[in-house]
């Protein structure tokens, strides 16, 4: 026992540097091409992110990381097998698309509001908005859908809402995502960068960052808990949790993963939660839509 | 029997001259240090790190396991300053800074380290 946990400790600590390296010439890059906005590239960054975990996680297709923690662990991977069998989201998705075709008081729909009557269209979310000039994700286009059709606005982290994404993300199964930052617009370059800001930046009283759990130490185990790989991590949303009983959004996710650095968690659709949408998402361009997924 | 409850007594007795430093015996330390490292709300060291106490439950694996320390701090203080703030090592640590963030006060990392130094 005490001399494997010494092998262990020393593999570990021949990889942990291995990882920091990796990280600080990661970063490195970053403050490089991608601290300034005139020399941020975003391809380059989703390249490099899918060339990690390639190096790490060697045996893994790309497209299985819309899979989450079960892409990389096996142990973990049977048990969702099991739970898959008959997935937890299943009545809420029916729900979704009842809701979704239930008009409106004034006769209209949701399907009035979107392009292609809102099917197979969750691929292009979140989109940068020149108009408005801002990040717009999918279920703050279902509030303003409800709203501009005299509806009130749904809550943002459970219930209807995420339901009727569900409903929308499963009509576009299959379609890659493609999310656009337009070159001639710099803001939205910008909204990228701190989307990309936000996910590296240690935060709260105990000094975490999105990457300390989701990138050096995905799949290490901490207390009982795998953090997954950051890659993938927007395609299956929303997701139907064993832990919340219920389907939640994204934001939702967010403001726990948040809350676990010990810091005052950003309301659900703030800007910055928008901006982090839109850099976690177009790290996953090029992997399918699985939405709605099931996480224990 | 008569000896040994005399040589208690003058412990005990000894004890009403130590200062407020000494005021906490050594064992009440690891004690203390004992449960601030598996208590979820306080250092939480077990999240991450194992160690082989029989109170062991649910270890994470992100940092080292806690294991030859004297061999390998021989200045105590040096496992101290790790534990104190982690980031001054590796900037990227994902290891919280337990006295540079207040998240845990001096004497109770005092009490941490007593307790994983006898690993
Ligand atoms: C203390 C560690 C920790 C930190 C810090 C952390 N997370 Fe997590 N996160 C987890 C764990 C553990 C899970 C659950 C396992 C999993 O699904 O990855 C999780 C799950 C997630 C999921 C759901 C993944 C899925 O497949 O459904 C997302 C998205 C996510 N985190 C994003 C973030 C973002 C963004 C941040 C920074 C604001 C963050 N996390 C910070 C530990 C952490
Ligand atoms: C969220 C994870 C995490 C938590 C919580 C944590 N550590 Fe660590 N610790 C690490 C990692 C990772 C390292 C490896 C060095 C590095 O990356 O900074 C480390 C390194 C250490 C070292 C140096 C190890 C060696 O073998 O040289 C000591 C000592 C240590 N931690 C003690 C503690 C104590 C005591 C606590 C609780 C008060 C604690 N740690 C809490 C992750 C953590």
């Amino acid at each position: 026992m005490k001399s494997s946990c010494r092998v262990f400790m020393h593999v570990r600590r021949g990889s942990l540097l291995a990882l920091s390296l990796m990280l600080v010439s990661q970063v490195m890059l970053a403050a490089e091409t991608g601290t300034q906005l005139q020399r941020v590239d975003p391809e380059a960054d989703r390249l490099a992110l899918q060339q990690y975990y390639l190096k790490r996680f060697p045996h893994v297709p790309m497209d299985e990381y819309v899979n989450g923690i079960y892409a990389v662990d096996a142990d973990s991977r049977k048990q969702w097998d099991a739970l898959m069998a008959f997935p937890p989201y299943e009545f809420d998705l029916e729900e979704g698309e009842a809701l979704f075709n239930t008009p409106f008081a004034n006769g209209k729909g949701y399907g009035d509001c979107f392009e292609n009557g809102g099917i197979g269209i969750r691929h292009q979310y979140p989109y940068w908005n020149r108009e408005e000039g801002t990040v717009k994700t999918l279920e703050q286009e279902i509030n303003e859908c409800r709203v501009e059709n005299g509806e009130a606005p749904l809550p943002w982290k459970r219930g209807d809402i995420a339901k009727i994404s569900a409903y929308m993300a499963f009509t576009s199964r299959g379609k890659r995502f493609a999310i656009q930052i337009p070159e001639d617009d710099p803001r939205a370059l910008q909204a990228y960068l701190d989307g990309k800001k936000f996910f590296y930046s240690k935060r709260g009283q105990l000094n975490l960052s999105c990457a300390n759990c989701h990138l050096q130490g995905s799949r290490i185990l901490i207390r009982a808990d795998l953090p997954g790989p950051a890659l993938g991590h927007p395609t299956h949303f929303p997701v139907f949790r064993s832990k919340w009983g219920e389907i939640g959004t994204l934001h939702r996710r967010y403001e726990g993963c948040h809350r676990d650095t010990r810091s005052v968690p950003l309301p659900p659709q703030s800007d910055a939660f928008r901006k982090l949408e839109y850099f976690q998402t177009y790290m996953s361009n090029g992997l399918p839509v699985n939405g709605p997924g099931a996480r224990k | 029997m008569r000896r040994l409850r005399s040589t208690l007594w003058a412990m005990m007795a000894s004890c009403a001259f130590c200062g407020p430093v000494t005021a906490v015996t050594q064992e009440e330390m690891i004690r203390l240090g004992r449960d601030i490292y598996h208590d979820k709300s306080r250092g939480n060291c077990i999240s991450c790190h194992n160690i082989s106490d029989p109170v062991t439950n649910l270890p994470g694996n992100q940092g080292p396991m806690m294991i030859a320390m004297k061999q390998r701090y021989p200045d105590r203080r040096k496992l101290r300053a790790q534990v104190w703030d982690a980031t001054a090592a590796n900037p990227l640590s994902i290891m919280p800074p337990v006295g540079k963030h207040w998240i845990l006060s001096e004497d109770e990392i005092d009490a941490v380290v007593e307790y994983i130094y006898q690993y």
